[in-house]
């Protein structure tokens, strides 16, 4: 019982982090049809802005954690106006592919120049490191308060998409960008906004998740192939699909580590392959962007 | 893909057999100038003969050079011939790798017998998988092939009876090459065994890709529906092609294990998969020798900068990769020829 309370708390809290990470690959890839690889590179700059806003500059947590969104957001947009604009669009996986890998090494090699090969840590506020009660039970604040975050993105994001102007335009040049455009919507502004949103996104998860996905420089590589299940899984563009598919995928590979340490990836996997075989464009195949 | 056929049989079938009676679609552009024709392959021979009486020393590394390369050679055939972008070549390898060293050390002790049982077991791979996963597309196709290689490197990390787990397998003692010649220290053997395996495979490969089945696999990248509308299959051309390349990867495995006298995990690492995809970029796709030169400009520039700081050659190749993509989409052999285009057109002026 104490180990399943543990398994729950822990796979949605690592489930909840990838989603926050995913979803922005999920959006990009669904509008701009963008393989990105260097999203986890993204994360792991926000991850590093954020510690070193903490640690050396001595920011309180919640401003490091804007800082670090907004610093990514300012520092990826130019990228998305030189090199991703040369590669929108369906026919060109293998361009995207090999761009993104390039941009993710020069990433890692620049973060190691910078910050060096060290493990670095965001120190948690006092507010986050104890517990709170949940009845009989006790579950670490900062696991609590990634639950809360990754509800709030979810919420927000669908508010965003559904009730909003910008998310109406979004979804009419997900379904149909030449039609949008005769219509007289700026896809090229659209396509940045949402640009920016991704990486955003990729920031905030890559500071919360810091605990849990440690930062260091090889980060960016470790990790893209857990946020690229998530998404193949979860479908391109489908937030619920997204988040599903994360909080799936935390849970099952938490309870693979504590209860078959041993085969843990290899299940992963093989599920992958079930999935995908049956269902090609993801188990959530949705149309909302 | 299979609905849309009957449709595009009936309404245009005048249309499509006048097309394929006057102009033959799919044999038209291959007569490009990028097909280097029958030189290539004593130009690498003769090149490779060069490197053994040039570098003596460095043999070691011209041999896992020689092997990368049959290794990306094969990951040609499925990208360049069939247009399937794959993240998950090092499966095959691996496979061969694994299978012949496991043979090697248990039942087997010939070398070329050991590289026909890697290709075996990595076409089989290639072929179980491929009938799997081949009917995705993109990102989707992307993440299958990670997953398959993902799985295999498990299988043999957890296998340890066998393979050795993360320490790896060795006691790899292969017999003389034909019962004569001995795999010395140095590596003399290793390395003309290796170019003699390259050169045999290049024009092994070149029969191949200029074979009627070689041509369909073209029309399926070019034009999958025409293909159907045919009355090909285009997914059997693409799970044939990619259990060919399986054998070749496989072999390039086979040849690694026999060679080097040992097996690691890295041999089936998603990284080694996305190296062999840089490697045949930087190259070229589509043109085979466009894998040796792309394998040999990386790994003698990697040899070069990692040995003072791994992230000074990563960030190299990022720069480098960008580049290509960015300015050089054909690779660097397509530079050559633009240069070659250049200069005549000027020589033509003049």
């Amino acid at each position: 019982m104490e180990t399943l309370f543990g398994i729950a708390v822990d796979g949605v809290a690592y489930g909840m982090i990838l989603f926050i990470i995913s979803v922005g690959l999920s959006v990009t890839l669904g509008l701009m049809r963008v393989v990105n690889l260097a999203h986890g590179a993204f994360a792991m700059v926000g991850g590093y802005v954020a510690s070193y806003a903490a640690q050396s500059l001595g920011l309180p947590y919640p401003a490091a954690l804007v800082v670090a969104v907004a610093l990514t957001v300012l520092a990826t947009l130019p990228l998305e106006k030189l090199l991703y604009r040369r590669i929108y669009g369906h026919a060109n996986e293998l361009g995207q592919v090999l761009l993104t890998i390039g941009l993710t090494f020069v990433i890692v090699a620049t973060v190691n120049y910078l910050f060096g090969p060290t493990l670095k840590r965001i120190p948690l506020p006092d507010l986050l490191l104890g517990t709170v009660s949940l009845g009989p039970k006790a579950i670490p604040t900062h696991r609590a308060f990634v639950i809360g975050m990754g509800a709030v993105t979810l919420l927000g994001l669908w508010w965003l998409l559904e009730r909003t102007d910008f998310g109406i335009r979004l979804r009419a040049a997900v379904d149909d960008p030449a039609m949008a455009a005769a219509l007289g919507i700026r896809t090229e502004r659209l396509y940045m906004a949402t640009f920016a949103l991704g990486t955003g996104l990729a920031a905030l998860g890559g500071v919360l998740g810091a605990e849990l996905l440690p930062l260091e420089p090889y980060y960016a590589i470790r990790y893209i192939v857990l946020f690229l299940a998530v998404v193949a899984v979860g479908g391109a563009g489908s937030i619920f699909g997204s988040a599903a598919a994360a909080l799936a995928l935390g849970i099952t590979d938490t309870a693979g580590k504590y209860l078959i340490p041993n085969f843990g990836e290899f299940f992963f996997y093989a599920a992958l392959i079930l999935i995908l075989f049956r269902w090609p464009h993801g188990f959530f195949k949705g149309r909302t962007a | 893909m299979m609905s849309a056929t009957p449709s595009a049989a009936t309404s245009d079938r005048t249309d499509a057999a006048r097309m394929t009676a006057s102009s033959p679609p799919l044999a038209a552009p291959l007569k490009t100038p990028r097909d280097l024709g029958w030189i290539g392959v004593p130009v690498v021979a003769v090149a490779g003969l060069a490197a053994f009486w040039l570098f003596p020393s460095d043999l070691g590394l011209l041999t896992r050079i020689l092997a990368a390369a049959l290794y990306v050679l094969s990951l040609d055939l499925v990208l360049g011939y069939c247009g399937i972008a794959t993240l998950g070549q090092a499966a095959m390898f691996g496979t061969g790798a694994y299978v012949a060293g496991i043979a090697a050390v248990n039942w087997v002790a010939d070398p070329l017998a050991l590289l026909a049982i890697g290709g075996v077991a990595g076409g089989l791979i290639a072929l179980a998988t491929g009938a799997l996963i081949l009917h995705a597309r993109g990102l989707t196709l992307l993440m299958l092939t990670v997953a398959v290689t993902q799985i295999v490197q498990e299988v043999a990390n957890k296998a340890r009876d066998w393979t050795g787990g993360s320490d790896g397998l060795s006691g790899i003692d292969p017999n003389p090459v034909f019962g004569a010649f001995r795999f010395d220290m140095v590596g003399r053997t290793s390395y003309l065994f290796a170019l003699a395996v390259l050169v045999v495979a290049l024009l092994v490969a070149r029969r191949i890709v200029r074979s009627p089945f070689g041509l369909a696999c073209r029309g399926v990248k070019e034009d999958p529906l025409r293909v159907s509308a045919l009355g090909g299959s285009p997914k059997a051309y693409l799970v044939a092609m990619y259990a060919v390349a399986g054998v070749f990867a496989g072999v390039a495995g086979a040849l690694t294990a026999v060679t080097s006298g040992i097996v690691g995990l890295d041999s089936a690492s998603f990284s080694w998969s996305a190296e062999a995809l840089v490697m045949l970029v930087l190259g070229g796709t589509g043109r085979l020798y466009g894998a040796v030169i792309g394998t040999v400009a990386f790994m003698a520039v990697h040899h070069i900068l990692a040995a003072t700081d791994p992230f000074h050659w990563m960030l190299f190749i990022g720069l480098f990769l960008m580049g290509v993509v960015l300015f050089l989409p054909g690779g660097i052999l397509s530079g050559f020829e633009r240069l070659a285009g250049l200069l005549r057109r000027k020589g033509d002026k003049a």
